[in-house]
């Protein structure tokens, strides 16, 4: 079987700085991947990079997902092909509810599976199993896209989108970052209960607290747009311990 | 060509109007009075630097009659023409007409009181509380170079609630002047919801000048929606005068073409707890251009004043230009004011945001600018106007509602 994601000596630049300078990573269906890496590694960028962010130049290298060429597709399609990125920094839609927004994402992507599109009652009855299943309710879906949700609430938002959407693959660029200990179980919780054996995820941290919650099975170390170390779940403890310097990554 | 309109003027006043009570005479002559001697406004003036009248002034308008179209009232309310109501109630049209809309300060205004005699009145009686709308519709004659003059008196008498639409419309693709001025009055503890729709032809002038005057605890949520006409002037002014009272002024334009609009508001917090919310959005395409000026002024001794202003331009081509202009005059120690302003294109993260979530490019731009409407359009709660207006805006910006229904 193919590699539902495979990355092969990827080199990128923003601005015209390289910042990737040759990545290699595969990953298999249903395996929990983490990439962690000092602040300016390269993390981000490659996150945001597989869903065909705008600023990101690819300048040598192939990703494959699930055998196409990643790099053929437009943002949209890699979305309807069942790639998903849970946003660092979530966006905020002035005027559009959040319940719209998401019906209008799945039905994108039913479309393009030859799937009828759901009405609003259809919907409110798969959002309502959504909310079930990770513990929510609805109180923000007749709000804006994310307008005046705090930093907690956006990422939870980010994890209800991906619940909804049912990605094969799930990146999470630093979904812990600004989450106090209490909102990251519970975005943690609710990573987990959508872990199965046919998705997959690639999850981006700075830090190793994260992993004791969404155990990962395997851990790479990104470190100046290259991986430089990778392991089983064990490598983020050594990393805790001893420090990227320590670990012998430069820092 | 101020020779032109005050010739208009004594035209009109030879004939037709001769008959009006001798206070409403003399209104209109102090008015064109005013106008003849100040004229129009020039660019060279701060209040009008961004809009240029000219060829308003250059243009031999004939003065017409608009057609009004009116709901039938319902209990609690009464709805006559102007010269009806000067007729039976001489005393309660003289207490408020002019009163509030200063012929001193816009000549414009100067111009409408000169030729007052083409209006509605609507009056609500105290305690009245009325369910449904009532929608008042101006239509601009499809006649050679029309001006008119419409001019609504609103009165909402204590305590009482309701929801009116007024409406203006121009099927004529000439040129013309609409010269609207409408005032309200909202005694103690009443509340209105105001829906104010604007849609003539590509070549029509709409110059307009609102203005509210609001008690305590009064209720107030003001929406205007600008789609049509070429050069669109409107001037806003609220007077929050007891305090408790509370306003929401909302207002949404979108424009293409070589549309031009400019709004100037002014909130004027004149006594203690009082609470303002202004909300200007504009979407701009082609060669328009959008202008937002908003005065906030609060008055010594108006302590706890809480009064919250954003004006937020979508500019969708790199012809299209939009000035904000943020004014705060405080005169009080103990108030809350905020303002904020953003001209710009679509955010390029945002549509990247909606793409990565399987929204096709076009889709995803269509609904981020829809997004700049439906903010305001979701504060309306005038049952009918929201669903109106929302579908003109969606088919003016190509965003196919969904299936099954809307947001």
């Amino acid at each position: 079987m193919n590699p539902l994601l495979e990355i092969k000596d990827l080199h990128a630049t923003v601005d015209g700085n390289e910042i990737l300078k040759g990545v290699n990573l595969t990953v298999r269906t249903g395996e929990v991947h983490a990439i962690m890496g000092p602040n300016g590694s390269g993390k981000s960028t490659l996150a945001q990079l597989l869903a065909g962010h705008p600023a990101y130049t690819v300048t040598s290298g192939s990703v494959k997902f699930d055998g196409k060429d990643l790099f053929d597709l437009d943002p949209e399609e890699r979305a309807r092909e069942g790639l998903f990125l849970a946003f660092q920094y979530p966006v905020t839609i002035r005027g559009i509810t959040n319940s719209y927004f998401l019906r209008s994402a799945v039905n994108a992507i039913r479309k393009h599976k030859g799937l009828p599109e759901l009405d609003p009652l259809d919907f409110l009855q798969v959002l309502e199993d959504k909310l079930k299943a990770i513990g929510w309710d609805d109180s923000f879906m007749n709000r804006a896209v994310n307008e005046g949700f705090s930093g907690g609430e956006k990422k939870r938002n980010e994890i209800l989108q991906l619940a909804v959407l049912e990605p094969r693959l799930a990146v999470l660029d630093e979904t812990d970052s600004g989450l106090d200990i209490d909102a990251l179980k519970t975005v943690a919780e609710a990573v987990n209960a959508l872990r199965s054996k046919d998705r997959s995820f690639v999850v981006v941290t700075h830090y190793q607290r994260l992993l004791n919650y969404i155990v990962p099975d395997f851990v790479h170390v990104l470190a100046e747009g290259r991986i430089v170390r990778s392991g089983g779940k064990e490598l983020a403890l050594t990393l805790e311990e001893k420090g990227y310097a320590g670990a012998g990554v430069g820092a | 060509m101020t020779a032109h309109f005050v010739g208009a003027y004594k035209a009109f006043a030879a004939n037709g109007a001769s008959g009006a009570p001798p206070w409403l005479q003399e209104m209109r002559e102090q008015a064109i009075a005013r106008f003849a001697e100040v004229g129009f406004p020039t660019t060279r003036l701060e209040q009008w630097r961004f809009t240029n009248v000219q060829p308003i002034s250059e243009t031999p308008f004939e003065l017409q009659r608009a057609t009004w179209e009116i709901d039938p009232a319902p209990a609690g309310v009464s709805v006559s023409t102007l010269s009806s109501a000067v007729a039976t109630a001489p005393d309660f049209v003289r207490a408020h007409i002019g009163r509030y809309a200063d012929v001193a300060t816009n000549p414009f205004t100067a111009l409408s009181t000169a030729f007052l005699a083409d209006g509605v009145v609507i009056r609500v009686a105290a305690r009245a509380v009325v369910p449904d709308p009532i929608r008042v519709r101006c239509r601009i004659p499809q006649t050679a170079r029309p001006m008119t003059h419409p001019r609504l008196l609103v009165v909402v008498e204590r305590e009482a609630q309701v929801k009116i639409v007024e409406a203006y419309e121009g099927e004529t693709e000439g040129v013309s002047l609409t010269n609207s001025v409408t005032e309200v009055v909202l005694e103690e503890g009443a509340q209105l919801d105001l829906c104010r729709e604007q849609r003539e032809g590509a070549h029509s002038n709409h110059v307009a000048a609102s203005h509210f005057h609001q008690a305590r605890d009064s209720r107030l949520v003001f929406t205007t929606v600008a789609l049509g006409a070429g050069l669109v002037r409107h001037d806003i002014h609220a007077v929050l005068d007891g305090s408790g009272a509370y306003l929401i002024l909302n207002g949404l334009s979108v424009l293409g073409g070589h549309q031009h609009v400019d709004h100037h508001t002014t909130i004027e917090h004149a006594k203690p707890h009082c609470e303002s919310h202004e909300y200007f959005n504009g979407v701009f395409d082609g060669d328009s251009r959008g202008v937002f000026n908003g005065r906030i002024i609060v008055r010594p001794g108006a302590q706890r004043t809480d009064s919250k202003q954003t004006n937020n331009n979508l500019l969708l081509s790199h012809s299209a230009r939009a000035d904000s202009q943020p004014q705060l005059e405080i005169y009080a120690d103990d108030v809350k004011c905020t303002h904020g302003s953003t001209v710009g294109p679509l955010d390029p993260t945002a549509l990247f945001y909606l793409r990565s979530r399987g929204l096709g490019a076009e889709e995803a731009r269509g609904l981020l600018t829809y997004g700049f409407g439906a903010e305001i359009l979701d504060r309306i709660a005038v049952p009918g106007a929201r669903q109106r207006l929302d579908s003109e805006i969606r088919s003016r910006l190509g965003v196919p509602e969904m299936a099954g229904s809307a947001a």
